[in-house]
């Protein structure tokens, strides 16, 4: 028997969604802190958002490298769930859900929004499809004061709609379910959730969810409120929404 | 005490099975749960009908024989108590009590509240024995065994097999079970030899048996009448991980 049986064990599916589950939160983690550079200023955004971009040499092993994490995981979640459904065919009349947390038993469904959320995420603002920002402008054409793609600006432009900006906000709540339970379960999964480590790593997880959360949402509130709409008025963006 | 119950009843194996109603009148509040059934089967006996099979047998709480879900809780919710030793006191006068058995796709229902638990003797089977060679009483003494890998062996080995911990998991998932076998073992120096084979061969035939996965919600440990930890789960996970990482082997001792 070697490493390839996790792929047809419990356990090891089980590892496969943990690993990549601990990915895809080190991922959103630093993701975050790339977005809330939106609170330097256009300047250390913009030059941010370059030099991701900037190296095609990294920028598509990262991306591909992140296809397949999200593959894998979403392959064991579909693979796990329908052995789940399948090992109770006769449900209970009457059933009491004992000390399982509601976040524990939504984990598919807070899973499958997410990545209805993500899909819309990317065409928003990474493919920067104009028929999906609702502004009636194209955020391929943004561009700053020094000729590089103005993400400041479109990251302005894209939360001031409120719809956006609420349905963003309702998938990072989702997020915040799903890892308030997703990250202790993948410390327990991997075997690392020792006695001695057990309220440590719930600790970590309602904190680490909570400042995602919190750090997410933190920049489409700024925007409703009015952050950045001086900036879009020095560069008469707002001109075109208006039109 | 006058209560209504709500009982599955199930002829055999192939028939589809229905809730049923019963009166249970005079009971006794210092009764069991078990002795309470007593009482409505006797009724039951007297009308000619056929009584509700449930199984049970020592009726102290350290069998495992007894299997019910109470009220959509498996052995009722009094934690750290099997269902033989819930008393009527529990419940309050007039409650309807729904009675089902363990609804799992390993654990076939056989009649009415009794189903078959034998995938849980074959999961045993594939791999909870130590082989020790048969000679002279070893020494009591000469293997030490450290205080707290004793007393956390021993808490594994409190497991009695029920199997209210796939019958309380969403995904009927084994796990809780199969970790305390797993874990009790390999804590003890005996055990420790064999842990890589041993834990490979039991999750492969837990998952042949059919049952679900762990999802980490905790409702297993939560109605485990001997109150086994979620930590064993954890346990096995790491030595399942080790031993894959080590290419460890079955050696036909999976049960094929």
């Amino acid at each position: 028997m070697n490493i390839t049986n996790i792929f047809n064990s419990s356990v090891g599916k089980k590892f496969i969604m943990a690993i990549t589950g601990m990915a895809l939160f080190l991922f959103v983690v630093l993701h975050m802190i790339g977005n809330l550079q939106v609170f330097l200023g256009w300047e250390e955004l913009n030059r941010y958002g370059a030099f991701l971009q900037g190296n095609i040499e990294l920028l598509w092993p990262a991306r591909i490298g992140l296809l397949v994490v999200v593959l894998l995981h979403i392959w064991s979640a579909i693979k796990l769930s329908a052995e789940n459904r399948a090992a109770r065919p006769v449900g209970y009349a009457n059933y009491d859900p004992t000390a399982a947390s509601y976040a524990s038993r939504t984990m598919l469904m807070s899973g499958l929004i997410i990545l209805a959320f993500i899909i819309y995420h990317l065409l928003h603002f990474t493919v920067q499809t104009k028929a999906i920002n609702f502004t009636g402008r194209d955020f391929v054409k943004l561009e700053d004061a020094k000729g590089r793609h103005d993400v400041f600006a479109m990251m302005i432009l894209g939360f001031q709609n409120p719809l956006v900006s609420a349905f963003y906000i309702v998938a990072m709540f989702l997020l915040f379910l799903h890892l308030s339970h997703g990250i202790q379960a993948m410390f327990a999964s991997l075997g690392w959730k020792s006695p001695g480590y057990r309220s440590l790593i719930s600790r970590f997880a309602l904190i680490g969810s909570w400042a995602i959360f919190l750090g997410y949402i933190s920049i489409p509130i700024a925007v409703l409120l009015g952050y950045g709409s001086g900036y879009l008025n020095e560069h008469g963006y707002l001109k075109g929404v208006l039109k | 005490m006058n209560l209504t119950l709500r009982v599955w009843r199930q002829k055999d194996a192939n028939d589809p099975g229905k809730m049923v109603e019963y009166p249970a009148n005079n009971i006794i509040p210092d009764m069991s749960f078990l002795e309470m059934l007593d009482v409505v089967n006797e009724g039951l006996i007297a009308k000619g009908e056929d009584p509700i099979a449930f199984d049970s047998d020592c009726r102290e709480g350290i069998c495992g024989t007894c299997s019910l879900v109470i009220n959509g809780v498996a052995h009722g919710g009094q934690r750290g108590t099997t269902a033989c030793q819930l008393h009527m006191r529990f419940f309050k006068d007039g409650d309807t009590i729904t009675i089902e058995p363990w609804r799992a796709r390993a654990f076939p229902v056989l009649k009415d509240l009794v189903t078959d638990r034998g995938a849980f003797d074959r999961i045993v089977q594939a791999g909870g024995f130590v082989s020790v060679n048969t000679g002279g009483t070893p020494d009591g003494n000469a293997i030490p065994v450290g205080k707290v890998e004793s007393d956390l062996a021993m808490d594994a080995a409190a497991c009695i097999g029920c199997g209210a911990c796939v019958a309380a998991c969403k995904n009927a998932s084994a796990m809780l079970f199969v970790s305390a076998k797993v874990s009790h073992l390999s804590l003890l120096p005996q055990g420790k030899v064999e842990k890589n084979q041993r834990v490979l061969s039991m999750v492969k035939q837990m998952d042949k048996e059919g049952f679900g996965n762990c999802t980490v919600t905790g409702s297993c440990e939560a109605v485990c009448p001997k109150e086994i930890s979620l930590n064993f789960i954890a346990r096995m996970n790491r030595e399942y991980g080790m031993a894959t990482l080590k290419g460890a082997d079955i050696k036909g001792r999976s049960g094929d």
